[in-house]
Order: structure tokens, then sequence, then C-alpha cells
């Protein structure tokens, strides 16, 4: 098909799925209205079981067991990708950092951020269930904050700072334990994934039950996997261009 | 309403942007505009005039959006962080095997 008749075939196919949105936008409830259901149920749910921040109750509580089939899309698509991205035994030789020049503010600017983002990650982790935050943002500020050593400049101390080995079994460790601690709230709460550590003092750091414990784990699987992900395709980065 | 339209016109660019591409990077970056729509869909349906963020104390009054569809939100960016991983590695295979990332120029089956 051509490029022509493909975009007047996909012309007439947006055109019909615009009619169809905006007649179902036309019935949906009204925009900014008060009218919201599930928030209804959830804000209740949350402050019974001391846990502030309501989308972490939702991710880690009220509906863990979705959280669980996320986890297991980013384990997926880590194991896909590295299989994808496994290189041949000739580039394999080829894999070496190249040097090239960065400016001395960036590196500078590099080594200041890296403790402050790294710091900023674990608090985001940690305080998933009582501030804006959670598993999966902490692990994605931690996995690229690590990586600001490769904006330094300073590939070799990034290679040597990721235990890449060590990130494969934490992703795999974090998500068989959140399993893990699936079984524990079956075998003592009487459903998977139910809430059975105790609720503690509303807005301490050690409250709302199994919800920061899942949100940790969640933080490692998340970080470890990332930095899998980028080490692979910063591999791939640094095979040579000119080389077939 | 416009929030709706805003969501609804990211969908239909995104996938005509995916349509018309003549690089696979570019389908990539398509589909997450395309996937773009869809965050602002569910935080415009969550959204509530004059609410706060769910993030509540023990005696709440004031009325907060709805976290629910934020945590789907948050499932949706984690969908379309993954795939766009495996889709971006499929593409490094591609241009190795083919020596194009033109998805025209893609014809044949190549072990």
């Amino acid at each position: 098909m051509t490029l022509r008749a493909r975009t007047w075939l996909c012309a007439a196919g947006a055109l019909g799925v615009a009619v169809l949105l905006v007649t179902a936008f036309l019935r949906m409830p009204e925009f900014g209205g008060t009218l919201h259901l599930y928030r209804d149920l959830a804000l209740p749910a949350a402050i019974a079981r001391a846990t502030p921040n309501l989308v972490s109750s939702v991710n880690f509580d009220l509906r863990a067991l979705d959280t669980l089939g996320e986890e297991t899309i980013v384990a997926a698509a880590v194991v896909g990708t590295l299989s994808l991205l496994q290189p041949s035994p000739a580039e394999r030789e080829r894999i070496e950092p190249q040097r090239g020049y960065v400016m001395p503010v960036v590196k500078l600017a590099g080594y200041l951020m890296l403790p402050v983002t790294l710091l900023l990650g674990i608090d985001v982790v940690v305080h998933g269930h009582l501030t804006p935050g959670g598993g999966f943002q902490g692990g994605v500020v931690l996995a690229t904050g690590w990586h600001l050593l490769y904006i330094s400049g300073s590939y070799p101390a990034l290679k040597r700072l990721r235990p890449i080995d060590w990130c494969e079994y934490a992703e795999a460790a974090a998500t068989g334990l959140y399993v893990v601690a699936g079984l524990a709230g079956l075998v003592i709460g009487g459903a998977f994934l139910a809430n059975v550590l105790p609720k503690g003092e509303f807005g301490s750091l050690l409250s709302a039950g199994t919800v920061p414990v899942l949100s940790v784990l969640i933080g490692i699987e998340v970080a470890a996997g990332l930095v899998v992900l980028l080490a692979r395709f910063l591999g791939q980065g640094l095979i040579r261009e000119e080389d077939p | 309403m416009a929030c709706y339209g805003v969501a609804g016109w990211l969908l239909l660019i995104g996938a005509i942007g995916i349509v018309r591409s003549r690089h696979l990077v570019h389908t990539v970056v398509s589909l997450s505009v395309a996937q773009a729509g869809t965050y602002v869909l569910l935080l415009g349906i969550g959204y509530q005039d004059r609410a706060g963020a769910p993030i509540v104390v023990q005696d709440q009054r004031r009325p907060v959006v709805d976290p629910m569809v934020q945590a789907m939100t948050l499932t949706d960016i984690v969908v379309s962080a993954t795939i766009t991983a495996l889709l971006l590695g499929l593409t490094i295979q591609i241009s190795k095997r083919h020596g194009t990332v033109d998805p025209d120029e893609l014809r044949a089956l190549r072990g």
C-alpha cells in the first residue's frame, strides 16, 4: 500500500474513532464535577489503614494484585530487552568506553547531584505511604540518579559501581518477595496480599501495615530493572559506528 | 470538556504519526504520544474543581481528586515505558540485521 493510500485509510479510521470518542465524551460525567465513586470508597479505606497517600493505598493495598501484575510486566520487559540486546561475540569485543570531552561544570554538577539524587530516591521510596511518591517513582529516581556518573563522563566509574549481576538478582528477589508477602497475607489474613501487619499511628514512618513494605520491594525492583535496561542500551551505544 | 478533547487529539495524532512514520524511532515515539492521550483522559476523569491532592490527614474535610485513576495512570506509564524499551531494543536489532529503519523498506523476514 502506498503512503498516500495508507494516509487516506488512516484519516477515515481516525475520523470514525473521533466521532466515537466525541459521542462517548458527551455522555461522560461533567468535567471537574463532584461525582467520584471510587474516590468516595478509597478515602475511608485508606484512612482506616493509616495510609495518607491515597495513590499508594490504592496501589499497594486495595489493588495490590494489579501492582504484582505491573511488576511482572517490568520484569518481563527487562528479560525481553536483555535477550534482544544480547551483543554477539564479535560485538562483545568492541564494547569499550569512548573518551569524549565533558565540560568541567557538567562534571561538577553531576558529582554534586549524585548523592542528593540517591538520597532523594531513597526518601521517595521509603516515605511512599506518607508523601507523594512510592516505589515506582523512587525507583526511577534512584536508577537515573545512578547514571549521573555517565553524564559526568566517567563511564569506567559507572561500570565499576554498577553491579549488573546483583541488580539482576535484586530484581528477581524483589519480585519473588512481593509474592511471598502476598502469601503471608493469604495465610494470616485469609486473602492474597491482605494488609496484615500492624497499622501503626497515622502519619508515622512505621505505619500503614504492608504498604511501605511492598512499596520498598517495588522500589528495589524498578531501580534494579532500570539499571539493567540502561546498561544494555548504553552497551549498544558504545559499539562503534564505523564497525560493520 | 476541552481536557477530553486534548486526550482524543493526542490519541489520534499519535496513531496518524505511526501510520505516516518513515523511521522506526519515530514510530515508537508516536506510540508514546498516543499513550499520553490516555494519561490525560484518566487524569481528566479524576479531576474535581477546587479539590486537593490525594494526600490526606486523619479527619479529611476538603475533597480530594480521584486517586484510583491516578493509580491507573501510573500503571499506564509503567506499561508505556516497558513497551518503549522493548520496541527500541527491537529497533536496534532490526537496524543491525536489515541496515534500515524505514518500516516501508522492511519487506522480507531475515533470521
